[in-house]
């Protein structure tokens, strides 16, 4: 992936910001240019998220992609965020601690060891809401 | 609209070929469907190639005019499309071949599809497969294709009391079948305790839980069904042909369990076709791991919801159960050309429809359903096929 594909998603990726259309009330991530609901009637504006959510379902990776592997076994998941949209994201802990249903709180950390163009991606993963 | 009838069909082998090219087996393909049709060139009015990503694997774009040329029909400037859906590429080749032919517009048409996966290394197969996925927000996340699959399993695992067993059962099945399928990748029977012990992908699913990577290609060839009988004896009636769409991304589907364009493209396909599943013989459907079988079946409507992993247990889905599911070996042991499957699914159920699957038969069938997804459900393609016009 080139250098600006990555940094122009730094605000989402970063702090986690997203849309919310003001139309349907509808929080959205990553952001949107439409709303899938309201489509043409939508009225998007910048929103961001507080980072709290549950694991929906996950999964260990032992066998990862390259930027990742040296990160393995590492749990990813699918986390509904308190406002209400899913995203996929790592979660820091233990393989043997994590549960679907988990709260979860976001951190802000390094993605991928070696991204695009060997530059290093920092992002948002998760952690066990303590 | 007119009725479309495959009047014939053409596979490679399937598995890893090292002196074979892309243009190779998709000719080999194209050039076996057109002879057991009994069609010259001439005839062909248009070529529909699905195809994932040549682009990734073989450093390659232009592949319609690649085919055209390399099957001999560019001298006869024959139109060529390709399409691509990720792993569904070849359903949507085979839908758009049809509906070109269902509008009158074309008579003759080869709808076929390739992948040739192994010119680059794992690696790279690996990245160029997880494109199918969201890139920017599964991927770059630390997503791989087969930890999607996971957690779709995890969940169904969670929710309906899914086991572990169950899954593996998926895979024993399928080698089974492929034993009895001279094309197929992998023609040996394999154990529930060796899937279980074999190494972890991304948990709960482990290698041989995992659809290879796969060089191959299919080919069919479509007509009106009015001049069908003039071409074949057998012909195979496509009775519909339906598409549907949902979220790239997995974590935004309604349900992470459910394939809604699987649930959509099915409930058209059978209202087009005016029946229910009940009345299908034989299903070839997309198990490129053995959760996404388990899924299919519920979502094709065969089982209700979360009974995926009891009817596999009691053999539903077994070669001589109520509803033989991936005849051929599927996707897990016949291998996974990704924009070949949809097509070789096609060829197979036209195989058994018409008597002539060897060993594999399944006895008097005269209905087939042929099942593609492209990524974890963001596209899905179903056709419903018959003996019957
Ligand atoms: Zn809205």
């Amino acid at each position: 992936m080139a250098v600006p594909r990555f940094w122009r998603n730094i605000p989402a990726r970063y702090n986690l910001i997203g849309t919310k259309c003001l139309t349907c009330e509808k929080c959205y991530f990553p952001p949107r240019t439409t709303c899938p609901a309201c489509r043409r009637a939508g009225k998007i504006e910048m929103h961001k998220f507080e980072g709290i959510g549950e694991v929906v379902t996950y999964t260990v990776i032992h066998s990862a992609s390259e930027g990742f592997d040296r990160q393995t076994p590492y749990v990813l998941a699918i986390i509904r965020l308190d406002e209400g949209p899913c995203m996929t994201a790592q979660i820091v802990c233990d393989p043997n601690e994590i549960e679907i249903g988990m709260k979860v709180q976001s951190i802000f950390r390094k993605i991928a060891e070696e991204g695009p163009d060997g530059v290093i991606c920092y992002g948002t993963k998760f952690a066990p809401k303590r | 609209m007119r009725e479309v009838a495959i009047i014939g069909v053409g596979c490679t082998n399937f598995g890893e070929m090292w002196n074979r090219s892309f243009r190779d087996i998709f000719v080999e393909a194209g050039l076996s469907a057109l002879e057991d049709a009994s069609v010259e060139g001439e005839e062909i009015d248009a070529l529909f190639v699905g195809n994932m990503s040549a682009g990734k694997f073989i450093d390659q774009e232009h592949i319609g005019s690649l085919i055209a040329d390399y099957a001999g029909l560019a001298s006869l400037h024959v139109p060529a499309v390709r399409l691509g859906a990720a792993c569904a590429s070849g359903g949507v080749a085979l839908s758009q071949g049809v509906l070109a032919v269902a509008s009158g517009y074309y008579d003759i048409v080869v709808a076929g599809g390739a992948e040739k996966m192994t010119d680059v290394g794992t690696g790279g197969a690996i990245d160029a497969l997880a494109s199918a996925a969201d890139r920017e927000w599964e991927v770059l996340m630390g997503a791989t294709f087969p930890g999607l699959y996971a957690m779709i399993a995890r969940l169904h695992m969670h929710k309906y009391g899914t086991t572990r067993e169950q899954l593996a059962m998926v895979a024993v099945k399928n080698h089974l079948n492929a034993t009895m399928n001279p094309k197929a990748q992998y023609r040996g029977e394999i154990s529930i305790d060796e899937v279980m012990s074999s190494s972890l992908v991304a948990d709960p699913l482990r290698i041989l839980d995992c659809s290879p990577i796969t060089d191959g290609a299919a080919a069919v060839v479509l007509a009106p069904a009015e001049i069908a009988k003039k071409y074949t004896e057998s012909p195979v009636y496509v009775k519909a042909s339906a598409q549907a769409t949902d979220t790239i991304s997995l974590h935004d589907r309604r349900d992470i369990t459910t394939l809604d364009a699987t649930v959509y493209a099915a409930k058209k396909a059978y209202k087009i076709a005016s029946i229910r599943p009940i009345d299908i013989d034989l299903a070839e459907v997309h198990d490129c791991f053995t959760i996404g079988e388990i899924c299919a079946i519920e979502d094709l409507g065969f089982v209700p919801k979360g009974n995926g992993g009891p009817a596999t247990e009691d053999g539903l889905t077994a070669l001589d159960g109520k509803i033989p599911v991936n005849p051929s070996g599927g996707l897990k042991a016949c291998g996974h050309p990704v924009g070949a499957t949809g097509i070789k699914q096609a060829v197979e159920t036209v195989l058994q429809l018409r008597g002539e699957a060897g060993k594999r038969q399944v006895s008097g069938a005269e209905v087939g359903l042929t099942h593609n997804v492209g990524g974890t459900g963001g596209t899905a393609v179903v056709h419903i096929l018959s003996i019957n016009r």
